[in-house]
């Protein structure tokens, strides 16, 4: 089970990036083979205003349905399009290409709220990778 | 196979009209601003060939008159053949639903008779025949509620449900304007009469449960659910699913439930067609009879019949006309048939069978709850699943011994589960076939897990790659009709 | 006992015995003996087959029915040929019998007979995709207004004042929950006036819901509509159709509507009553995901070969639960196989046909009818499809008129009483099965019941009315 070390999560398991004070977030490799196949993702409009642990929009897969949960409050300021096309990028590269949203976090203190890869891991009760 | 737009051959007539020369001789008296300019590109054939393509296709299906169906909740019985003459016939078949009173006497006093015997089953005041289905029996019956409680002044917005219910609960409850609250159920596998208690109030609406529940327990604190849900003052609504397992032994509005729903393709033998149609009659207590859909087919003081408008409560229609009357013909033939003894013994065979299976199972499987059940028994698949085998793949390998798979990962308060409902048309070498194969599967689990793993292996098609269905849709077939 | 039930005593005591119980009284002791139903069920003991099939004989033949009348009667539901082959296949153990194809290994006959449905609904509305059917045509048109009211902002309808009445009282008890105020559009004779469907019109308005042929027969300016409701903030544009007209009208895709919706029984299965139906729900394809109902898909299996499957479940309540599309649990499964059926026997060509002969003969009649004196089309600039209205002489009652007829073996219409714009009247369909021999006698039949009524020899019906 991948967990990478340099980033945040929530217990929704999605992981947070911060990229130059902008929040890039995804889905976590547990969260993603938990699912299955990822047949499709709803992901939010740029500008919309987010509220932490507010649902943003949802990952499908052939048998379920969650809902995405903003980790963070702020403003969208980009969501990956290429998911439309290949929503198996999920699957296959979920801290990487599989990243959702870009949001501008009006509240750094959110950021505190979130677990480490360690706390995360413990709350998954997996072993590191 | 090929879709019939494959094997299409313009130039080959099939059904003919009649005086098709004709056409042409009079006007049609249509401006050409609404005639159709790119035509549909509809497949052309002649009949056998149409009729080869059709018969190919069907028997590519699992069905009832070929092996047993265990599927929980679903109560795939037989469905009599003598069912499907009653609706065939022409006085039935050949009515048309806009025909004046006098001209429908026979099928409106079919309606009246089954919505008076329903009732005398149920217990309950009064009987409508008008939804097309289970779901829509659920909906009417929330509408109902809502009309009920805005005509006493009562804003109540919740629906409350067990964890264990049926899907279409609250999504029912959704579509009619409420939110749902769902309660635990406890270790026994029966609704947590405290945390009921705390969540019943003056906002509750509707309680909706299913009896016996969807782990085939009845709930045996049902007088005390409805007394709870009753000094709320809400109300108390039966789904029907299950009603197989107390038909003759129970009726509801004795506990007293306010209003039901009843799915006559399951209790009442009416064939699925493949998904559908079925019907959904609902059933309520004297104080919401006033509420059931308009117009409500009624006998006169002159002992005609006719169709009562003249209801200022009720919701309205939920259907184009009366509801699925096919197919009331044909439920209405196997409740005549059966009559009062013949009801009652469908549920002691069917629940009689279903502990029957759990007795050869509960060696091998985990039964969710071990106890006695009624018509339906869950196990859950977590032994099989601790060996690498999902309940998925043993459900896969049971079409490999001619059976079709019963319900799977439902109800979703027990992991794996498997739900079995043999019903009461089963005879003992047929549940002791199925049995034996449960137990094969079992076995492979643990010597030889991969066959399970890859099954099914003897089916006209393999496991369906899903996820590419749905990440690269085809819905509809797009090229134009023709080979190539 | 039912022949239905195998066990026999022997069966059950060696099932109790493999149980553990003695009696199966036990097997219900979970139930308070206070709602225990004893003295058995008060209903009459059962009988034997030849006995059931007896009683429904008889109450089927205290029916006039379209097997025994000639039926001129429309509505919504038609008397449309269906082909023995198509009665032939849908009898079939394997569809009738069979249940929803959740297991697509032993269900490809039913998932590719749904999908060919699909197909064929999509290219005769000439939109994107269609589910596998619904209850009706009523149904199918709440559940769209219901998308329509999620997919845009808004709290009213706008509804064609010549909807199907059923239709109508339909939406008024479904959308109730949803808070919609349904506002119809304003009449001009027996058409809409789709030129009302202006800006200002459209505010606050999830939906505009044309019906074509309207319930009248006439119809309707869909593309003046379809223009007035381009634009991806406008209202959706719903459009309730005749499917058998499709083969010869302008198909709702060409004219822009977003949902296309109707009953799908003029496709070729019985009337029987007004159900089991199937309704249609077709739309354009960014609102697959929104679509409530069951839809097959095309795909592969392990193997790679060709396979069909249910497919979108995500949108459906066995997952969704509260956030469900719709709670629909169902499809008209064996109605859209008959409906495809009959399709693929007559083909594009016979399909053409009978909407053209039907067109045609429906014109013809309502040419002869309104030469009998004071019979007139209700709406005489309404250009129609093989369903009319005409208007009666103000002493005539329709029911008069449909009595007589019955008795020269006809089931006449349907009586508008009133007619919109005042008088009263019958709506007439003619389908493909109507002869001209039959068009012929119905005139001569229905000029001397109005010279019977406007004459000497006067109905109960007529005479009541005009002492109002």
């Amino acid at each position: 089970m991948n967990i990478p070390q340099d980033l945040k999560y929530t217990k929704e398991h999605e992981w947070v990036l911060l990229d130059d004070g902008v929040a890039v977030v995804g889905i976590t490799d547990f969260a993603q083979s938990e699912l299955g196949d990822i047949v499709f993702v709803e992901l939010p409009s740029i500008g919309l205003n987010l509220k932490v642990m507010e649902p943003f929009g949802s990952v499908e897969s052939v048998k379920s349905v969650s809902d995405l949960y903003s980790p963070v409050s702020g403003v969208v300021a980009d969501v990956n399009t290429r998911l439309t096309a290949n929503p198996d990028l999920v699957n296959s590269d979920p801290f990487g290409e599989g990243w959702m949203v870009r949001i501008e976090p009006s509240e750094m203190s959110d950021l505190d709220q979130l677990l480490t890869a360690e706390e995360y891991a413990e709350y998954i009760g997996a072993e590191q990778a | 196979m090929d879709t019939i737009f494959e094997i299409c051959r313009p130039g080959r007539r099939g059904f003919r009209i009649p005086e098709e020369a004709t056409e042409g001789r009079e006007p049609h008296g249509i401006p050409n601003e609404f005639l159709r300019k790119k035509p549909a590109d509809l497949p052309e054939n002649a009949e056998l060939a149409v009729l080869r393509h059709y018969t190919r296709m069907s028997i590519l299906n699992h069905h009832i008159e070929r092996d047993m169906y265990p599927l929980g909740s679903c109560t795939m019985k037989y469905n009599p053949k003598m069912a499907e003459i009653a609706a065939a016939m022409p006085g039935f078949r050949d009515l048309h639903p806009w025909q004046s009173e006098e001209e429908i006497q026979g099928a409106l006093e079919l309606l009246v008779e089954f919505q008076e015997r329903l009732a005398k089953v149920l217990g309950m005041h009064a009987v409508s025949l008008q939804p097309a289905a289970g779901a829509h029996g659920e909906l009417t019956c929330l509408l109902m509620a809502r009309k009920y409680f805005a005509d006493r002044g009562e804003k109540r917005t919740k629906v409350i449900v067990p964890d264990s219910a049926h899907g279409t609960n609250p999504a029912s409850a959704t579509f009619g304007g409420f939110e749902t609250v769902e309660v635990p159920s406890n270790d026994r596998g029966e609704v947590d009469i405290d945390a009921l208690a705390k969540a019943v109030g003056p906002d509750s609406a509707v309680m909706m449960l299913t009896l016996p529940n969807t782990l085939g327990l009845f709930e045996s604190r049902i007088l005390d659910i409805a007394r709870i849900v009753h000094d709320a003052g809400a109300l108390l609504y039966m789904d029907g699913a299950n009603f197989n397992a107390i038909v003759g032994q129970v009726r509801p509005g004795d506990v007293p439930f306010d209003l039901l729903h009843l799915n006559l393709h399951k209790t009442f033998a009416t064939p699925h067609g493949g998904g559908g149609p079925g019907a959904g009659p609902i059933a309520a207590s004297a104080a919401l009879a006033p509420y059931l859909p308009a117009p409500m087919p009624s006998r006169s003081a002159n002992g005609t019949y006719f169709l009562d408008e003249a209801r200022p409560k009720s919701v309205g229609r939920v259907h184009s006309f009366l509801g699925n009357f096919g197919i009331l013909v044909r439920a209405y033939s196997y409740l005549l048939y059966h009559g009062a003894d013949g009801l009652r013994e469908i549920s002691e065979n069917a629940v009689l069978s279903a502990n029957y299976l759990r007795m050869k199972l509960h060696g091998e499987y985990e039964v969710a709850h071990d106890r006695i059940c009624m018509h339906e028994v869950v196990l859950s698949g977590r032994r099989q699943k601790a060996l690498g085998v999902r309940t998925m793949d043993i459900a896969k390998r049971l079409l490999d011994f001619g059976f079709h798979p019963p319900t799977v990962y439902f109800p979703l308060i027990v992991e794996e589960a498997i739900m079995i409902e043999p019903t009461e048309s089963e005879n003992i070498e047929t549940l002791d076939r199925f049995a034996d194969a449960m137990l094969e599967i079992a076995r492979e689990a643990r010597e030889n897990p991969q066959v399970v793993k890859n099954a099914p292996h003897t089916t006209p098609v393999g496991r369906v790659d899903e996820a590419g269905a749905a990440r690269n849709p085809n819905l509809c077939w797009s090229r134009a009709c023709g080979p190539g | 006992m039912s022949a239905f039930v195998q066990h026999t005593d022997a069966d059950r005591r060696a099932m109790l015995r493999t149980i553990g119980v003695s009696a199966l009284e036990e097997l219900f002791a979970d139930i308070p003996e206070s709602i225990r139903a004893k003295g058995g069920l008060p209903i009459e003991q059962g009988v034997t087959e030849p006995e059931t099939l007896g009683k429904l004989a008889k109450l089927a033949a205290k029916n006039v029915s379209a097997a025994s009348h000639v039926c001129f009667a429309g509505g919504g539901m038609y008397d449309v040929a269906v082909p023995a082959a198509t009665g032939a296949i849908a009898s079939r153990p394997e569809f009738s019998t069979s249940y929803t194809p959740y297991q697509a290994e032993v269900s490809q006959g039913t998932l590719q007979a749904i999908y060919e449905f699909q197909t064929i609904v999509a290219r005769l509305t000439a939109l994107d995709l269609s589910n596998a059917s619904m209850y009706d045509g009523g149904t199918a048109l709440a559940e769209a207004v219901i998308l329509a009211s999620g997919a845009r902002e808004g709290n009213r309808v706008l509804v064609t004042p010549h909807l199907n009445p059923h239709h109508r009282e339909i939406l008024n008890t479904m959308l109730e929950p949803t808070g919609l105020e349904i506002v119809e559009l304003p009449r001009s004779g027996l058409r809409t006036d789709v030129a009302a469907i202006t800006a200002d019109a459209q505010k606050g308005a999830v939906a505009v819901v044309l019906q074509q042929p309207n319930f009248y027969g006439a119809l309707e300016d869909m593309k003046a509509a379809g223009q007035a409701l381009q634009g991806a903030t406008k209202p959706l544009f719903i459009a309730s159709v005749d499917m058998s007209s499709l083969a010869m009208l302008e198909p709702p895709g060409a004219y822009g509507a977003d949902i296309a919706v109707g009953e799908a029984q003029p496709l070729g299965f019985p009337m029987s009553f007004g159900g089991p139906a199937a309704g249609v729900f077709a739309a354009k394809a960014e609102y697959l995901r929104r679509m409530p109902g069951r839809i097959a898909g095309m795909g592969k299996d392990v193997h790679g070969n060709r396979a069909f499957t249910l497919t979108f479940q995500t949108r459906e309540q066995h997952i969704r639960r509260s956030k469900a599309t719709s709670n629909i649990c169902t499809n008209q499964s064996l109605l859209a196989l008959m409906a495809t059926v009959t399709t693929a026997l007559l083909g594009e060509t016979g399909r053409r046909l009978a909407a053209k002969v039907s067109a045609e003969k429906a014109w013809s009649l309502s040419r002869r009818l309104t030469q009998i004196p004071g019979v007139e089309l209700a709406d005489p600039d309404a250009a129609f499809f093989r369903e009319f209205a005409i208007r009666l002489p103000r002493e005539v009652s329709p029911r008069a008129i449909l009595r007589k007829m019955r008795e020269r073996g006809f089931l006449a219409g349907i009586p508008l009483d009133p007619l919109p714009g005042g008088g009263r009247g019958l709506l007439i369909a003619v389908t493909e099965k109507r002869l001209w021999s039959e068009i012929e006698a119905y005139v001569t039949a229905f000029r001397a019941a109005v010279e019977a009524e406007r004459g000497g020899a006067r109905s109960p019906e007529t005479v009541s009315q005009a002492a109002r």
